[in-house]
Parts: structure tokens; sequence; C-alpha cells
């Protein structure tokens, strides 16, 4: 045991000169997400991407579909008849059905909850990761990715964008055989990612508009304290 | 009767024929008399009471929804997130509120740096802060543990690692400190106990004493001159000093000025950028803590890499350690080691002037290193100011001494 604490420690001495701030995209240039918390019909575009293309493999364990349907307008009826696939009940969380230790054995990796994937990768890793796919035989299922080397994750969007392809200056094209145009595939996945970043932080948009109120009522009450303590300071000399 | 005579009547009158009410309100506020030239740097001590009392209050609120156990601790904390009523709220606060504590403590040390807040008669005063400043650390280092996400979980296992470096008996003081081979949910338990009851007992008693002692020896001033030593004498009292204003409700209508400010920038923080793009909230804490899995960076918080800086930068791990918590005790013996004859930086010469310049950029530019992968040249950066930090308190003794000094008045200059 002895030996093993001594092991840790020289690793953890190793990871010392490779302490830094943030961490993602390993140098990868990121595409601007065209995240809009306030757009809607984009938000309920991105709901149903999600709930159809990511909910089977990856859960949102931390979002409940009541709260979806308030803060996205939608009744919970719609939202039971149109996105829920999985038998859940409306005020439950959007969990899956696929044992963790099976996902392992097909993919290599369990697939991870994204219920905050936005905050721990970043809105723009997102919207490059999911349009950075192409084409690599070596892999076990038959692709690979821009920002993401050798991941598990198969191409389920594949069907919507078609096939890419790495040229040798390392920009991607796509062979036309999917549903979507480039701009329509781009659309689809800005709507997706908008959605992620919506469920990373629910309360995202309430709390930018609370916190102008916070500030405009601080400066109101900062008006009077500043006359208080001109009026208490006058007879100081 | 036994009861304590008293001027007040009524409900005071009566509480105060039984309690010291009047003489703790009168010593401690309405006849404190606390020098009449305090500038913006003496807003940062009762602010930082204010954050000690944002961060008891949410702490308190975010304890009754929060899970301390390594299987739901993660999952709490995104609970507290989405599904408590104002959860998010009050740990925006709290996390918002760990950062804005040490700028605020930061500020208050550079005060005392700056006017000499140390010297005599305050060394105690300064003793305590430096305990409170250790104890805070110690606050924020065990509450960074318990949203048990990647970097809550490698930083804690880097940090506690250091402890291996010391001969002979580290591994064991490591082990002992977890409670197990590696941090596990026995270390979370009882970080959370430290948290949340161990270290803020320790941090309140300290407050308590620091002002008792700033209290008992009175106020310094942006001039280094002691009023209690010069004429006797204003409009509320023969035997206050002359220079003296009663801290309420002079002080009182003043701070509550600073209180609001204060509280717009921290409010513009916690309500438009909480994560201060990684600096408050780091990325990786939003992915569970995986002991199998090692993050690609890890670096302590922003208000910890000055240190942390200068322990990388000694090249063997147990002397970089020893650098480390040298630094800090450079901050304890600084009253003895300033020998200049005049205590603030106005009245001191060029040589204190550039040395207190040139530390504030080594101590920045070593937090921000501390944030850098260590490269040779960064690396090079750190040694040079590590070197410079060290050297602004052991030369103290001999260029405060040797520095000119102008003649300091009797009375503040504001009289």
């Amino acid at each position: 045991m002895k030996k093993m604490m001594k092991k840790t420690g020289v690793l953890l001495l190793l990871l010392f000169p490779s302490f830094v701030m943030g961490g993602g995209g390993g140098g990868v240039h990121l595409d601007t997400a065209p995240v809009d918390l306030s757009d809607n019909e984009s938000l309920k575009n991105g709901a149903k991407l999600f709930m159809n293309y990511c909910l089977s493999c990856h859960s949102a364990r931390f979002m409940r579909y009541k709260r979806m349907a308030d803060d996205l307008g939608m009744s919970d009826q719609e939202v039971l008849d149109n996105l829920v696939f999985t038998g859940a009940k409306i005020h439950d969380t959007m969990e899956i059905a696929m044992p963790a230790e099976q996902a392992a054995k097909w993919f290599g990796t369990t697939p991870p909850d994204l219920s905050v994937i936005s905050r721990a990768r970043g809105d723009d890793w997102l919207y490059t990761y999911l349009r950075g796919f192409y084409v690599d035989p070596s892999r076990p299922m038959g692709v690979n990715n821009v920002v993401f080397k050798d991941v598990g994750m198969p191409h389920v969007l594949q069907g919507l964008q078609g096939k890419q392809t790495l040229q040798e200056d390392g920009t991607l094209t796509v062979d036309g055989s999917g549903s979507m145009t480039a701009a329509e595939y781009d659309k689809a996945v800005g709507d997706l990612v908008n959605f992620l970043a919506y469920v990373g932080e629910p309360v995202k948009a309430y709390r930018m508009t609370l916190g102008w109120y916070v500030l405009g009522f601080l400066l109101i009450l900062l008006i009077p304290a500043y006359r208080l303590k001109k009026e208490y300071w006058k007879d100081v000399h | 009767m036994g009861l304590r005579e008293t001027e007040a009547t009524g409900v005071v009158g009566w509480f105060d024929q039984r309690f010291p009410l009047l003489k703790v309100w009168n010593e401690h506020l309405a006849q404190y008399y606390a020098p009449k030239n305090f500038n913006f740097w003496y807003f940062f001590g009762s602010l930082a009471m204010l954050v000690l009392v944002i961060q008891i209050v949410t702490g308190i609120f975010l304890t009754m929804n929060y899970k301390p156990d390594a299987e739901l601790a993660f999952a709490s904390v995104e609970y507290i997130m989405r599904d408590v009523e104002w959860g998010w709220l009050i740990r925006y606060m709290h996390s918002t509120g760990a950062s804005a504590f040490f700028v605020v403590i930061y500020l208050h040390m550079f005060r005392g740096l700056m006017y000499g807040s140390y010297r005599k008669p305050r060394e105690l005063i300064w003793v305590f802060g430096m305990v409170l400043y250790l104890a805070l650390m110690a606050e924020a280092f065990m509450g960074y543990l318990l949203p048990w996400g990647q970097m809550s979980y490698w930083g804690a296992q880097v940090i506690i690692s250091l402890f291996g470096a010391v001969p002979y008996v580290g591994e064991e003081i490591a082990l002992w400190i977890r409670g197990d081979f590696v941090i596990a949910d026995a270390t979370l338990n009882r970080f959370f106990a430290f948290h949340v009851i161990a270290v803020p007992l320790v941090l309140v008693m300290l407050v308590f004493l620091h002002i008792v002692a700033l209290h008992a020896v009175g106020s310094n001033n942006p001039e280094g001159i002691e009023i209690k030593e010069g004429p006797k004498g204003n409009r509320w009292s023969e035997t206050a000093p002359a220079d003296g204003i009663p801290f309420h409700p002079y002080y009182s209508v003043k701070d509550i000025v600073g209180v609001i400010v204060f509280l717009m920038i921290f409010s513009a923080v916690m309500f438009f950028v909480p994560e201060m793009g990684g600096w408050f909230l780091e990325k990786d804490n939003f992915v569970p803590a995986d002991p199998l899995k090692t993050p690609e960076h890890i670096v302590p918080l922003w208000y910890f890499t000055a240190f942390y800086a200068i322990l990388r930068a000694v090249p063997d791990k147990f002397l970089g350690v020893v650098a480390m918590f040298g630094a800090i005790i450079m901050l304890f013996i600084l009253p003895w080691l300033d020998r200049s004859s005049v205590k603030s930086i106005k009245y001191k010469g060029m040589i204190s002037k550039l040395a207190l310049a040139i530390f504030v950029v080594a101590f920045v530019a070593l937090s921000w290193l501390g944030t850098q992968p260590a490269t040779p040249v960064a690396t090079m950066f750190a040694r040079i100011f590590s070197v410079i930090y060290f050297a602004f308190f052991l030369l103290m003794p001999f260029y405060s001494k040797m520095d000119k000094t102008k003649p300091v008045p009797e009375r503040l200059p504001e009289h």
C-alpha cells in the first residue's frame, strides 16, 4: 500500500506542470454558437431534436419535463404527447432506460449526463463538436471528430447532415446524403445547443432580467444613503 | 435590588439594568472616537463583516438541501440550482461571496500595509487578522470540495498530497487528513463538518477578538498619526481625542454608502457573470468528481494562486511547501520587521514606497503565474517574483530604517 501511495504521489507531482485555467478545445478553433435563450421557437426545436436524438443514450437527470414545459410555454399534455418518449410522468426528470454498464460496453464509455454539459464544455464547443464529425473507418463507429479526437459517440445526426470528409487542409466537406442542407443543419444544431444551454441553467434568462431590477433598486437606494452621509458630514471639518 | 444604575428608561432601561447595553453601544459605536480622515481604503473592514454575514446566512440555507455524501453531493447542488425556491440565488450568493471575501480581505490587508496599521500598538490586531486570513483560506479550501465536481476533487487531492512531502510522517499525515487513501466520502464528510461548524466558529470568534483589540487601542488612519496622543476635547466629549469623531453616526452612515456600492458590484457579478469567466466557478467543476479521470488542467481558485506559484517555483517539493508556508509566516512577523520611525507610507521615503509598489506587482504576478502552465519562462519569472516577495519582508528591517522619512505632524492635517 505504501508503494502505491508513493506512486500516487509521483503521479500527482507529474500533474503540477499542467495546472492551467479552463480547458476544452485543445487549441481547435471553435465556432460561435447562436445561443439566444429568449428565442422560444429555437428552444422548442432544440427540445424536439434533443428528445429524438440524444435522450436515448444520454440522460438529463437534473432537468424536469414540467420545468421545460413551463419555461418554454407548452402545456403538460403537449409535452407528454410530443416530447416524452420514455413513458415518464410530467414531474419526472429526463432519465433514460439504458443501463450504464451496457452503454460502457457498447461505446467504450458511459455517455455523460447532459444536464450541465453546456456549462462544462461551453456552448461553442458543443456547437463545433456536433458539426465536426467526419468519416474515419479506423474508428469503431466509423466516425471521428475534429474537437474530440477518437470520440466514442456515433454521429447520430448523420441522417440530417450527411457524411463529412476531413480534407488535407483541415476543412470539412459534406457529401449531400443528409436530409438537410448545410445551412439547415447548422440552424438545427444551433437550436439544439441553444436548448442545451437552457438545460444547463434554466434560470439564466430570468436571473439576467432580475439583475437589472436589483441594480436599479440599489441605485435608487444609493441616492438617499449618499445624501444622508453628506448631511451628517457637513459639520466635520 | 441589585439592578444596575441607568439613565435609560422604558425597554432599553429594563435591559440596561440587567445587561451593559448602553456601555457596549457607547464604547463600540456612539462614543468610539475614530479619526475623521478615513479614506476609501477604510470601507473594507465593515465590508468583510458584511460578506461574513452573507456567507453564514446563505450557508445555513444551503445546508438545508445540500447532501454531504459522495454519491449525492453533486446532484444535491444541481437540485438547489433548479428545484429549491430561490436556491440558485442562495448558491450564487455563496459562491460569489467566497471570491468577494478574498477581494475585500486582500484590499483590507493592503490598507494595513500602506498605512502601517500593523505597527505598535496594533501588532495584536494584525496577528489576529492574519489568523483570520489563515482560517479563511482553510474555510474556502474545504468549502470548495463540497460541490464534488472534478476540480473540487482533484484540487483537494493535489493540495492534501502536499503534506506527503513532509519527510518521514508526510504520507501518514495526508492519510490522516483524508481519512482514506484518496479523497473520498470520509474526506467529504469531515470537510463538511469543518466548513459549516468548526471553522465558522473560529472565524466569528477571531473577528470578535480583532475588533475588541482594535477598539482597545483605537483605529489607525491614512496619516499614521495617533489621535489619542494629540490634544483632547471635541464637540461630543472633553476627554475624547480632538481629531476623533463618533463612529456612530458618522462612519455608520458612511459605511452604508460603501455597502450599497459594494452590493451593486456584487450583484452585477452574481446576476450576470456568476462564473466570472471561470475565475469564480471553474468549468470542470460542472463535471461530477471522478477518481479515475484526472482533468487535463488542475488549478486552485485565484485567491490561492500566488502561494501556489511560490510552491512551484522551488524545485524541491518539500522545500516548496516550506516556502509556501514561509510566505504566509512573513505576514505574521511583519509588525516586527518594520523599523521605520513613521507608520504611514505618506511619510516614508522613496525606498519604502518603491518596495511596496514592487511587492504589489510581485504578488499580482505570482497570482497570475499560479494559473498558468509552468513553462521554463514562467518558472523563471515565478522564481524572480518569489525572491522579491521574500525580499520585501526580510530586507525590511534594513531599508525601513535607512529610508529617509518626512516629519509627521502632531495633528491630522485636516483638523
